[in-house]
């Protein structure tokens, strides 16, 4: 599908991807319904909390050092803004770069939803530069602003006039979408067809499109073995370093869920390849990957010279431990990309893949094919298992875990590690994106799960002592047995 | 010009989902959109019998917003009383669900006509701050959880208390079992509704108590006037948390009056405490006294509770003087004049000035201006960091947002609490020499 940058909004991931917050079926079944393109999205007739769009669009486009971001809602949607700001600022001051974004909010109150806000948004946005001098200005919507119909656009482009900065609209009304992740989409929307300008030249530099930047050191170390930069993003950019995104000789992702929007655009609009294979994780991943961007931009035979430096460092010690994790059967419950690689470098280590719950599931990426990790990952799978889309919902998490009773959880996001310590299973919170990436991570991963599983006091201690707080009829269910359909 | 949110210190109405929380085996069910309750939930305490994760909620989405959410609601509400087992479940209504005009009362009372043990508190994040939506829920749990046409016995001693606001409050759960115990060194037995193994044991409770006590500048104070109303319980409304020998020493004294308790008997209480208390603010002497860096002056940036309470503790127990102080929880206009006494009453007739704000830059740019003699010492939230270092202040966070400390049950109040709080702050001053 083609990325629209001129427009100030764009498909939601339903729409572009097909994406889906509902289904059950097996790994087989997922892949070949991705390639078939049949895959429809099951609602549920019982749900608890998930997370929206703005929210990930705050918490991403808050990476860029010195830029203002209005939050154009009511006061609650703007309540994370200081522990976003503390987290950058800690990543900021790990590089000792200054940080000096700003979270604002036009604090919406019932006058606002009869009257409308236009207004204090346009004099929010005149005191916000008055005040910060930010590089730009970012207006996040809400669900408030939405369904009041707030002419942001308009006030946008009229005030945007009367600064010397961009001033620029992020449309990520929370009820919108029911995928949270087309938030990345937000704002990579907004910095694509806002702040990118075409190249002035080709540099010598990647894009690597991530999270945290917490491997960067070896990330860089890497290249320079490569002969050329990696220029990380957004983590610690600055909007003028981003606008030359478009000279890079490739952009390569962490994920794909992060990233098709902002890579597939980047080559649609400037040439700029998009690294599409599965991801870095674990050996074979790490290897398919680096290997493909070797031959887009021409350094094949350096990354061969890595990958055998590395492989004679770091294989035999691999080796070893997988003989200690041989077996083990893991549950999966992690975004619509994190949830299949990880599941690949599980088995890569011995292990067996009992059961993925992926939070969404992208049917397919912005080039319009499906993503490789699920048909990786089904033309690999020693058997066919049972996959579900758990949109984070604990208490299909829960059942999942009582019936398929692994020897350990694997879970990226808040709000499901804890359940299933406290329903006695051992588990790991893989917040850190290069938890199990290329082989020194790989390795560091498989002793976390070798620690993890060795000393189960935590989740002994805890688990003997509380009660969860699901009933015995809910576990005696099926854990989809609250979607639509099943009744 | 409309209001500019510039370091936001309170969440929205909708936050009331953490007070719902605070009562052990009550859940909320979120009839809001699906981002509400994760940008609600920042704060620490979160993972309990219940979490956010926890929390049932329609998840609102264009389809709703469209052709409305009623039908949403009850399947949501029938299914979490089978899948969730609470005591109570709360049913919060969020923006998106109040502006399309959903009769979100109407589905709850079908449910409790048939008996089910489901309330509804209207708390869309426009009406208010998350401050007025615990108001908000408490009342909605005294109106249609407590049946007020029953007769309900006293029973002698027993004191409803309500203090701090639950999970936004970092010390609400230490503050409340302070209390209690101050409360039990009297001879009075705390009715607390919020934290461990209260729950609607202590609600059902609340009608039988010889009365009740609101230990804050404002927050609680309506609540706890509806039961004067609805159950003629009394209310002694005491605004200031109590850090310390003097003050709690004052505190202890009006309870036992108002209760009609043996005030002697309190004398020789505090008498006993102060001589302890004492006992080791002596032998610190030195690290108060002989210190060449430490403040002579202060500010808190926080809520009233903190800002009254923590002033007060300076000036009156500690000998230190009170810069401008600041209130930021966007306190109600009507209570705003009664406030400002509270801080001209101190020993020696010394007054602080207090600005209720709710613009955290503005307040900066004050403290920046601001000559403290000396280092300042600046007491606030996560977001006075950068202004504690452009003005080298010795720098305590210890409210919401509070980002980089981890506060599980301790509190300030009472003797100990105090030097707690002594201890906190001196750690913070060693750090540094001049």
């Amino acid at each position: 599908m083609t990325i629209d940058l001129n427009s100030t909004t764009f498909g939601k991931r339903e729409e572009r991807l097909g994406s889906v917050v509902g289904y059950v079926g097996t790994i087989k079944d997922l892949a070949s319904q991705s390639r078939c393109g049949s895959l429809k999205d099951r609602g549920r007739c019982f749900s608890q909390s998930s997370s929206c769009d703005a929210g990930c669009v705050l918490g991403y486009i808050s990476h860029i050092r010195d830029i203002a971001i209005i939050n154009h809602a009511p006061s609650g949607c703007t309540a994370g803004a200081s522990s976003v700001l503390t987290n950058q600022t800690q990543l900021a001051s790990k590089r000792g770069l200054p940080y000096n974004t700003v979270i604002l909010g036009t604090d919406m109150n019932e006058s606002d939803t009869i009257f409308g806000a236009t207004g204090t948004l346009h004099d929010t946005i005149l005191e916000t530069y008055r005040r910060y001098k930010p590089e730009a200005i970012f207006v996040t919507t809400s669900c408030v602003s939405g369904i009041i119909g707030e002419d942001v656009d308009s006030v946008i482009a009229e005030t945007g006039e009367e600064l010397p900065i961009p001033v620029v609209p992020i449309h990520c009304e929370g009820f919108k979408s029911k995928v949270w992740a087309t938030g990345f989409d937000a704002a990579d929307h907004a910095i694509l067809s806002r702040i990118v300008v075409p190249p002035r030249k080709k540099g010598n530099f990647v894009n690597f499109k991530n999270f945290n930047e917490s491997a960067r050191d070896d990330i860089v170390e890497m290249f320079r073995a490569l002969g050329v930069d990696v220029f990380m993003i957004y983590s610690n950019t600055t909007l003028e370093e981003l606008s030359h995104v478009s000279e890079a000789l490739a952009t390569i992702a962490i994920c794909g869920t992060l990233a098709s929007y902002l890579g597939n655009g980047l080559e649609q609009r400037y040439g700029v390849p998009y690294i599409k294979t599965i991801n870095p994780l674990g050996v074979t991943g790490f290897e398919t990957w680096f290997r493909d961007i070797g031959r887009v931009i021409g350094k094949e035979a350096e990354v061969e010279a890595y990958i055998e430096r590395e492989r004679a460092l770091y294989l035999p010690k691999l080796e070893e431990v997988k003989k200690r994790l041989r077996g083990l059967r893991v549950v999966l419950g992690m975004g619509s990309s994190f949830a299949f690689q990880v599941a690949r470098v599980i088995q890569e280590l011995d292990m067996e893949v009992a059961y993925i719950a992926s939070w969404h599931y992208d049917s397919r990426y912005d080039d319009g094919n499906p993503p490789p990790h699920v048909q990786y990952l089904a033309e690999h799978a020693p058997r066919d298992f049972d996959v579900s889309v758990a949109d984070q919902q604990n208490f299909e998490i829960l059942n999942i875990l009582n019936r398929y009773k692994p020897d350990l959880y694997l879970a990226r996001h808040p709000g499901t590690t804890v359940w299933a310590v406290k329903q006695g299973v051992p588990a790991i919170f893989m917040a850190d994106e290069y938890m199990s990436f290329g082989y020194k991570r790989t390795l560091s991963f498989a002793y976390t799960i070798l620690d993890r599983i060795t000393n189960r006091s935590f989740e002994k201690n805890l688990s003997s002592r509380i009660r969860l707080p699901y009933t015995d009829w809910w576990y005696r269910q099926e854990s989809a047995s609250l979607y639509e359909e099943a009744r | 010009m409309g209001r500019t949110l510039d370091q936001v210190r309170y969440k929205c109405a909708l936050g009331a989902m953490q007070t719902v929380q605070s009562i052990d085996r009550v859940l909320p069910i979120l009839h809001a959109g699906p981002g509400c309750s994760d940008k609600l939930s920042t704060g620490n305490g979160n993972s309990g019998y219940f979490a956010p994760r926890i929390f049932p909620c329609t998840n609102l989405s264009e389809k709703e917003i469209v052709f409305g959410g009623e039908g949403r609601l009850r399947e949501t509400i029938e299914n979490a009383l089978q899948v969730i087992d609470a005591d109570l479940y709360v049913v919060l209504t969020g923006c998106s669900s109040e502006i399309i005009g959903d009769d979100s009362a109407e589905v709850v009372n079908s449910f409790r006509l048939q008996g089910k043990p489901v309330i509804h508190a209207s708390t869309a994040g426009f009406k208010g701050n998350n401050y007025l939506g615990y108001e908000w829920v408490l009342q909605s749990i005294f109106e249609q959880y407590l049946d007020d046409g029953k007769e309900y016995e006293t029973e002698k001693g027993l004191v409803n208390v309500f203090a701090s606001l639950p999970l936004h409050d970092p010390f609400w759960y230490g503050n409340l079992e302070a209390l209690e115990n101050l409360l039990a060194d009297v001879g009075l037995t705390a009715n607390i509704i919020f934290g461990y193994d209260r729950g609607l044991k202590n609600i059902g409770k609340i009608p039988c108590a010889e009365f009740s006590l609101v230990v804050n500048p404002w927050l609680g104070l309506e609540s706890a006037r509806l039961l004067e109303q609805k159950f003629g319980i009394p209310c002694l409304h005491y605004p200031n948390l109590p850090v310390g020998a003097f003050e709690t020493g004052k505190f202890l004294l009006a309870l036992s009056e108002f209760a009609g308790l043996d005030v002697e008997k309190t004398k020789k209480l505090i008498a006993e405490r102060e001589r302890k208390y004492y006992y080791y603010i002596e032998r610190f002497a030195d690290i108060f006294l002989e210190n060449r860096i430490m403040s002579k002056r202060f500010t808190v940036v926080a809520d009233t509770q903190y800002t009254l309470a923590l002033t007060r503790f300076l000036v009156n127990d500690m000998g230190l003087f009170p810069q401008r102080q600041y209130a930021m929880e966007d306190v109600p206009a009507r209570h705003q004049a009664t406030i400002r006494e509270y801080f001209r009453d101190m020993n020696y007739g010394i007054e602080a000035e207090i600005s209720f704000e709710t613009d955290g830059h503005a307040v900066h740019d004050e403290i920046r201006k601001a000559d403290y003699m000396g280092y300042p010492l600046l007491i606030g939230s996560s977001w006075e960091k950068k202004v504690a270092e452009e003005t080298a202040a010795h720098f305590l966070p210890i409210s919401w947002p509070l980002n980089e400390r981890l506060i599980i049950n301790s509190s300030y109040v009472g003797y100990e609490g105090a030097l707690k709080f002594l201890e906190d702050i001196y750690s913070v001053v060693l750090t540094r020499y001049t």
